[in-house]
């Protein structure tokens, strides 16, 4: 009698109904990028501001003298202008290669080969982005707004910026989306993880040097739709209740980003397919 | 998780399938039946065999006709089918940066397997294919061989009804080759999983399955069991001549009698009930031709596919 059957045998266990398998796509990957040390450190790197600020929330609310540090609205709207650096750091680094690596290995066909739909494999892989980008955007804000609360042991600013917690979870929300659609979309378009980084940062960079050279020939800001990046910094004004910083219509950026989220899930529509037809 | 115990029912079907790539036409009027068990899906590179599979597996909406896969519409359940089937492709396919053992854990949870019952079943099926050794190894440095068996292991981890096996033995040893063969009538005749072989190989279809569905240029040329589909042949004999082959041919052809070109410069000669050897002397005794050597054969595979996709 061998100590180990060795040979195939049927399966009786328990079956999950489809529509789950995105979660076991999403999950992999975070394991994955979490596996890599570079981008721990990335990570760590991202909550540095929450702690800067935290130590500023202490003093400010402990020595009267440095009231001049106490945080308003400005406070939280810096606080994601300056993460923005970290959201494209993330991006790049965990986006880039998402689909790209699946292209070049032939792995689509055997991904829908499962029971799974194209829209889930998609939903796997923005959950691994999304994941991420809101653990360097939603989550320290967040955390931020409840160190305030502890610090200043009273609910005072949150109750008279009550929008302050809706517009922090829409604008991360804004932030992610955008940026995770766009590198996925990227992504699907070539068979290399650098490829699609390089083309995510080219547009990004590009777009806002094209606009910052149209400044400086018409000396305005109404153009400011035409940049990635100008167009989330008004959207993001709007939310946060303070004035735009550019001369375009608000709405004009806010349409672009929505362009730009439906275009790249027309391209991941187009893309992901578990067999590529050449005509 | 069983296939339907009613074993006339065929595991998948086509009915009038088109299949058009822009202007390309891939599958004309495609009709055909897979009984249980294996069944050879035979046919020259380019005659839709693999296509044949992806619209089977929903990759690919047909321009016209139905399909049925394990009793279900491919059209209306795709995701139910996909559950209980298993589809090895022609092409390499893998995850970037696993091994093999998380690879095909990975495959098994994709396919709704709770994450501790796919680990075990990804070492168990990597045992059965002949990788238990090499399965902590990252696929990317496998060989050619042993990235086929593991395509066969993330086929078979979900314990599939039905199996797609798309050119198995592609790039393989002869060693290996073999093991990939007795892999697959293990698993059609003791494991009791149906399979659909493609292949361009007659004898892997031969060793394999006893049924076999041949394509040619987009549409079936014949479908059938293997033993019946020979039976159908006329009777067989090997000939060598010394003189003018291709006028010997074409008198043979003259009285309607098929000839197919074998090894070993014989000719493979197919004569009619109302016929015998003699009138092959005849022929080569009008045309001045010597017969060096006549003897009975029996019909191929070989001979089945060439009179149905029309070759000499």
């Amino acid at each position: 009698m061998p100590i180990h059957d060795q040979s195939y045998r049927r399966y009786a266990g328990q079956r999950e109904a489809p529509g789950a398998a995105w979660l076991v796509i999403a999950r992999t990957g975070i394991k994955a990028a979490l596996s890599k040390r570079l981008f721990l450190w990335v990570m760590l790197g991202a909550w540095g501001q929450f702690f800067v600020r935290s130590v500023v929330f202490y003093l400010s609310a402990n020595f009267p003298s440095m009231d001049i540090l106490a945080p308003s609205v400005q406070t939280f709207r810096q606080f994601f202008e300056i993460q923005w650096i970290f959201v494209f750091f993330v991006t790049v680094y965990v986006g880039s290669g998402l689909v790209a690596n699946d292209r070049r290995s032939n792995a689509l066909q055997i991904y829908l080969s499962k029971p799974l739909t194209r829209v889930e494999y998609v939903a796997g892989k923005l959950g691994v982005l999304v994941f991420f980008l809101l653990g360097v955007t939603l989550l320290p804000a967040l955390a931020l707004l409840l160190v305030q609360i502890m610090f200043s042991a009273s609910l005072s600013f949150v109750v008279e910026n009550l929008f302050l917690l809706p517009a922090i979870t829409l604008y991360a929300l804004v932030q992610v989306l955008l940026a995770a659609f766009t590198i996925l979309a990227l992504s699907s378009l070539s068979n290399s993880a650098r490829y699609a980084g390089i083309l995510y940062a080219g547009m990004v960079l590009f777009s806002n040097a094209v606009f910052r050279v149209l400044q400086g020939f018409t000396s305005s800001t109404e153009l400011a739709w035409l940049s990635f990046q100008a167009n989330q910094d008004q959207v993001g004004d709007v939310i946060f209740r303070l004035p735009t910083r550019f001369e375009s219509p608000w709405f004009m950026s806010a349409l672009m980003i929505l362009v730009v989220i439906g275009l790249s899930a027309w391209v991941l529509e187009r893309r992901v397919r578990g067999v590529e037809v050449m005509t | 998780m069983n296939a339907p115990d009613d074993t006339t029912q065929p595991v998948a079907s086509v009915e009038r399938v088109t299949v058009r790539y822009g202007t390309q036409l891939a599958l004309s009027d495609v009709a055909a039946d897979f009984s249980t068990g294996a069944v050879g899906l035979l046919g020259p590179n380019g005659a839709g065999k693999s296509t044949l599979l992806k619209v089977l597996l929903g990759f690919v909406t047909p321009t016209s006709g139905r399909m049925q896969v394990l009793g279900l519409d491919v059209a209306e359940r795709p995701l139910d089918i996909r559950a209980r089937l298993g589809y090895m492709p022609e092409s390499d396919g893998h995850i970037p940066d696993m091994n093999a053992v998380s690879f095909v854990a990975y495959c098994g949870q994709l396919a709704g397997l709770p994450e501790s019952d796919a680990m075990q079943r990804a070492h168990e099926v990597l045992y059965y294919v002949g990788l238990g050794e090499a399965r902590y190894r990252n696929i990317e440095t496998y060989s050619t061989g042993m990235k086929q068996r593991i395509k066969l292991a993330q086929a078979l981890v979900h314990d599939p009804d039905l199996l797609f096996l798309d050119e198995p033995t592609n790039g393989m040893d002869p060693k290996g080759r073999d093991e990939m063969l007795e892999l697959v009538v293990d698993l059609a005749t003791r494991k009791g999983v149906n399979l659909i072989l493609s292949s361009h190989l007659l004898p892997d279809v031969e060793s394999t399955c006893a049924r076999v569905v041949v394509m040619h240029q987009g549409a079936i040329a014949t479908q059938g069991s293997i033993a019946e589909l020979k039976e159908r042949r006329r009777q067989v004999f090997e000939i060598r001549i010394k003189g003018d082959r291709e006028t010997f041919v074409q008198a043979l052809h003259g009285i309607g009698v098929e000839c197919h070109d074998a090894e070993d410069d014989l000719l493979r000669v197919f004569i009619n009930d109302d016929q015998g050897p003699r009138d092959l002397f005849a022929v080569a005794t009008d045309h001045e031709i010597q017969v060096r050597h006549l003897r009975p054969s029996v019909p191929t595979l070989e001979d089945v596919f060439a009179e149905a996709i029309g070759e000499e």
